[in-house]
């Protein structure tokens, strides 16, 4: 795990030919890869006004999408539709289409599919409880039967934080850095077994190690799991997703694999905005 | 509002024309040594190598710093990427002018061996080939660079009836082989200049258009 594996890996891929033709091999699997997330014609309201546009996507398996675009124009919003959380906004609408595995998610027990889609927030927001029961906690209120010890030291190596945390498992979680804070905010996450992973802005409070902490676990949790992040950090979509979606004023412009996209965008609106020319 | 990053941009391009211009002039001094016998102009190409070379450096320092400061993408990316390719370029395009003018001070000291014909069109024909993909640089012109291109066969092949040419008056006389073979070297440096060129016009087209046209028989998916 860190940023010293990464790097050992890209040294390895220079090195060595057969590394870099599996690298290719992997990107030609990208475009066949699995979809999880089917969303069709997807509209969205909070109250009278439309923050989201006829939006049509799919979000493969076991791969980042990262979702850019300037302040307003509705990719957090279309981050929660994706696990219902708008719902909790009184007096607003969703239209259209949002298929997780083929299962109409707006037909689905809410519970069941928050459980299958997890979240992680812009700030950490640990519960005011030790580290343990943060991370106990989704699995007791799921009536979870098994040996609970193993499966909080499971969830927080996934999310990298064991090694940190082992010796203060029953310490207030407030007593955690920022950055660790979030990795627990990520372990809590994962301890129901999520098939996806939502971030919103999940580093825009951390410094720049605990961020390429972050980055490199979602680099290691697309084995197991589906993400989707939000980030204005134009750098991070770069280096941590596989495929990247620009919206604009609510509506989806241009989504490709995120190579494609930060080199040559076929949108004249997403080249302006990823050079900084707006936005 | 002009951000600062499109200023710097523009005085790199700037930086990258002014290498462009001293390495064609480089080129056209190096030649008219040959052509017209003038050792002077074999000594001012010698003599400027460093300016070419002063420039490279300072083009990669100002790449790097962009690249490392401003984290460019896209478009602007692309741009940075080709201005370091074609920077390569020009300081060997300086390079060539260099091994041509070192071989007009050699030939200077033999007769001349023979009418110079094909030589004077095969240099006007890659001098040419370097300003249009100057030019296609500054103007962002994809067919300007596709014509540079289309016109590298041709300096291929007048090189290769120089040869032709010029081993048969090493063959017919001995006296003449060290001219001839300096001849062949010139030769051989102009249709190198020709192949810089179309490097920088493949450049052009790629951070134009975002096309990477070398090696076409190559599957890129």
């Amino acid at each position: 795990m860190g940023a010293t594996t990464h790097g050992n890996n890209a040294t390895a891929a220079r090195l060595a030919p057969q590394v870099v033709m599996s690298d290719k091999t992997s990107q030609a699997s990208d475009k066949d890869a699995l979809v999880r997330f089917e969303i069709s014609d997807l509209n969205f309201y909070y109250g009278a006004k439309q923050a989201v546009f006829g939006l049509n996507l799919k979000i493969p398996k076991n791969r980042v999408t990262a979702l850019i675009g300037p302040s307003g124009c509705g990719k957090s919003t279309f981050l929660r539709t994706l696990n219902r959380m708008n719902e909790t906004i009184r007096n607003t609408r969703v239209v259209g289409q949002i298929l997780l595995d083929g299962q109409d998610i707006l037909q689905m027990d809410v519970v069941g599919l928050r459980r299958r889609v997890g979240m992680v927030f812009q700030r950490p927001n640990p519960f005011p409880k030790s580290i343990y029961e943060n991370v106990a906690y989704g699995l007791r209120i799921n009536g979870f039967q098994g040996r609970l010890d193993d499966l909080v030291e499971h969830s927080l190596r996934r999310a990298a934080l064991w090694e940190e945390a082992k010796d203060y498992l029953h310490n207030s979680a407030f007593a955690l850095s920022g950055g660790q804070q979030q990795r627990l905010c990520i372990a809590r996450a994962l301890a129901v077994d999520p098939e996806v992973l939502l971030l919103d802005e999940p580093c825009s409070a951390l410094d720049p190690v605990t961020t390429a902490k972050i980055e490199e676990l979602m680099f290691h949790l697309k084995d197991s799991c589906t993400m989707a992040i939000v980030t204005h950090n134009m750098q991070q979509a770069a280096r941590a997703s596989d495929f990247t979606a620009f919206m604009l004023d609510g509506k989806l412009i241009e989504h490709s694999e995120t190579s494609k996209l930060f080199t040559t965008p076929t949108d004249p609106r997403t080249e302006a905005y990823i050079t900084g020319r707006f936005g | 509002m002009e951000r600062h990053f499109e200023h710097d941009l523009e005085e790199l391009k700037q930086r990258l024309l002014w290498m462009g211009s001293l390495a064609e002039r480089a080129v056209h001094q190096a030649v008219q040594a040959v052509l017209d016998g003038e050792e002077r102009l074999a000594e001012a190409v010698l003599s400027e190598e460093d300016a070419i070379n002063e420039m490279q450096i300072e083009i990669d320092e100002r790449v790097q710093r962009l690249l490392a400061l401003q984290a460019p993408m896209a478009a602007d990316l692309r741009f940075l990427l080709a201005v370091s390719r074609i920077n390569g370029d020009l300081e060997r395009i300086g390079d060539q002018a260099v091994n041509i003018a070192q071989s007009a001070l050699r030939i200077l000291r033999h007769p001349q061996v023979k009418p110079y014909v094909d030589l004077p069109r095969m240099s006007e024909l890659a001098e040419a080939m370097v300003r249009d993909s100057l030019n296609a640089v500054v103007r962002g012109d994809q067919e300007l660079a596709q014509s540079v291109l289309r016109r590298d066969d041709q300096v291929d092949r007048l090189r290769d009836q120089l040869f032709r040419e010029l081993l048969t008056y090493m063959m017919e006389d001995s006296a003449v082989v060290f001219a001839a073979f300096e001849l062949v070297l010139v030769a051989k440096n102009l249709e190198r200049i020709g192949d810089h060129a179309t490097n920088i016009a493949e450049d052009v087209i790629y951070f134009v258009a975002g096309r990477d046209v070398r090696h076409p028989a190559l599957d890129r998916r």
